[in-house]
């Protein structure tokens, strides 16, 4: 913990999101740690950081928390509601219970760890940045991720994969269904390095021969007259 | 875009609290529906003979003690209790007969529920105002279902805000839309649902109450409305004895639950749920899409 003159409270009890979100787009003037109590769900907490900053949400978040998030720390020490940290360029998001739908939505760099949980359409349009789910991913997870890595130490839900550009998903449990295009492929020592190295970052310890390689199989790639749309 | 709250009191002690703890529920969505709100509670059920009926005209003026006159000249004795432009009466009259009775002799009116255990309250302007207009703070019951409604794909009227009754202690909200409720309603208008809204929930809410008085189960009638609604559903349904939540399978829709030995809460998302007690140390978990949940008092 930073000493207290690096670190400020915001109790939003009795401050707005708004001068939360503002403080943090402002000069942060050496503060290192922001610590914000009672969120009670609410939405866009710490949205668009562009600092070395760390903020602590002490609670559940509502939508988009840490949406855009570049450079910055931010944990919720809770369940993050829909859109957590969609469009992340750099930095680091952690959510201690589970994500809602859309968790790291076209994020382009950073990592996002959801120690429980992800909802519907993790990952979706992802387009660089890592994702670690501690727990099971809902439907729809990873569709059409262009650019990344998603590993998943539970199950995932119906249509994983689907029409995947070059992102690829790490899985240890059970594939409920594969979307149009997404194949299980072997493990190379590059795989099995992604996923020792995705899963020390956020402290989880799976071996990572327990984990299935999903990615494209390009056969979407190009128009295929002869498929007549039966994908 | 739409909110929906559902309370059920385990802690049969928090039960003359259920308004009071529901009001912020209910205003803690006004972001997702500031046109209309509404709420059915359900409460002891009158003796077997008798049933409640919510009424409900939207004429400011509406002289109700000539039609309680009426009423106890027509269909006997009847107990009336008003309540802004909502009106509860417990009677022993016939329910489809007083149902026929009121849009016979009195068009403005609407019938908003029936049966032995619901009250059912349903208005526009904003949720602060409606839960004011009508002392929501004070109710007293088991369990309720709440909505807070932003209007999509018809007008701001209260016969368009939720929850919609079908039969007797049967509501329905709705976060979603759908697509096919014309033909749905067709289907229903054929055999012998009667409609009182050009809402696409109330084709949901009288669909499932059809499958219901078929003898299905509530599993199997929604198990059917997945094939048979075209669209996206949340959906938060009440019984006299019961709560139940389901998601379509695309899920689009939120909803989290909290519960703890002392209550089941309901809603579209948490901020409507952080003021409840003991809610640091509730399970909370979002439902899965296409599952049925329900929990009974």
């Amino acid at each position: 913990m930073a000493p207290a003159a690096q670190r400020v409270i915001f109790d939003l009890k009795r401050q707005s999101v708004r001068e939360l979100n503002q403080f943090l787009h402002g000069e942060l003037d050496g503060v290192r740690e922001v610590l914000v109590e009672n969120p009670d769900g609410a939405h866009s907490l710490a949205v668009g950081l562009n600092a070395a900053v760390r903020v602590d949400i002490g609670g559940h978040a509502g939508y988009y928390a840490a949406g855009m998030n570049k450079t910055a720390t931010v944990v919720v020490h809770g369940n993050a509601g829909p859109g957590v940290a969609e469009n992340m360029m750099s930095g680091r998001v952690e959510v201690s219970g589970f994500a809602s739908g859309g968790a790291g939505a076209s994020a382009h760099g950073g990592l996002l760890i959801i120690r429980g949980d992800a909802g519907l359409r993790c990952g979706i349009s992802l387009k660089g940045a890592d994702i670690v789910v501690g727990g099971e991913v809902g439907n729809f997870s990873a569709f059409m991720a262009q650019a990344g890595r998603i590993v998943i130490c539970g199950d995932a839900g119906d249509g994983l994969g689907d029409s995947l550009y070059e992102a690829v998903i790490y899985v240890r449990g059970a594939v409920r269904s594969l979307g149009a295009d997404a194949r299980i492929e072997p493990m190379s020592e590059r795989d099995h390095g992604a996923v020792r190295e995705l899963l020390a970052a956020a402290g989880l310890s799976h071996p990572s021969s327990e984990f299935k390689r999903i990615a494209s199989s390009r056969s979407l790639y190009h128009w295929n007259a002869d498929a007549r749309q039966s994908y | 875009m739409c909110g929906i709250v559902g309370l059920l009191l385990k802690d049969a002690s928090l039960r003359p609290r259920l308004g009071e703890l529901m009001v912020p529920m209910l205003i803690g969505m006004t972001e997702r529906g500031p046109d209309s709100s509404g709420m059915a509670v359900f409460a002891d059920a009158v003796a077997g003979d008798r049933r409640k009926l919510s009424l409900y005209c939207a004429h400011p003026g509406f002289d109700w003690r000539q039609l309680e006159g009426a009423w106890i000249a027509q269909l006997g004795a009847a107990q009336f209790e008003l309540n802004a432009n909502h009106c509860i009466v417990t009677t022993a009259a016939d329910v489809t007969r007083a149902r026929e009775w009121i849009a016979a002799q009195y068009p403005p009116v609407h019938v908003l529920s029936a049966g032995r255990s619901i009250d059912l309250y349903k208005d526009v302007g904003l949720p602060a105002e409606v839960a004011e207009r009508y002392g929501f703070s004070h109710l007293a019951g088991t369990h309720l279902v709440g909505h807070t409604r932003m209007a999509t794909e018809s007008a701001v009227t209260t016969e368009n805000a939720h929850p919609y009754t079908a039969g007797e202690d049967w509501c329905l909200v709705h976060n979603g839309s759908l697509a096919n409720p014309g033909s749905l309603r067709r289907k229903l208008e054929k055999l012998g649902e009667r409609f009182e809204s050009d809402c696409d929930t109330e084709a949901a809410c009288r669909y499932l109450h059809w499958r219901l008085s078929t003898g299905e189960s509530l599993e199997q009638a929604i198990e059917h409305a997945f094939s048979d609604f075209d669209g996206f559903f949340t959906f938060l349904m009440g019984t006299r004895d019961k709560l139940a939540l389901v998601r379509d399978p695309f899920a689009c829709k939120p909803a989290v639950v909290a519960e703890t030995d002392e209550y089941v809460a309901i809603a579209s998302e948490f901020r409507s749920l952080a003021h409840l007690p003991g809610v640091k140390h509730a399970m909370v978990f979002e439902p899965k899409p296409a599952q049925v949940y329900s929990w009974s008092v």
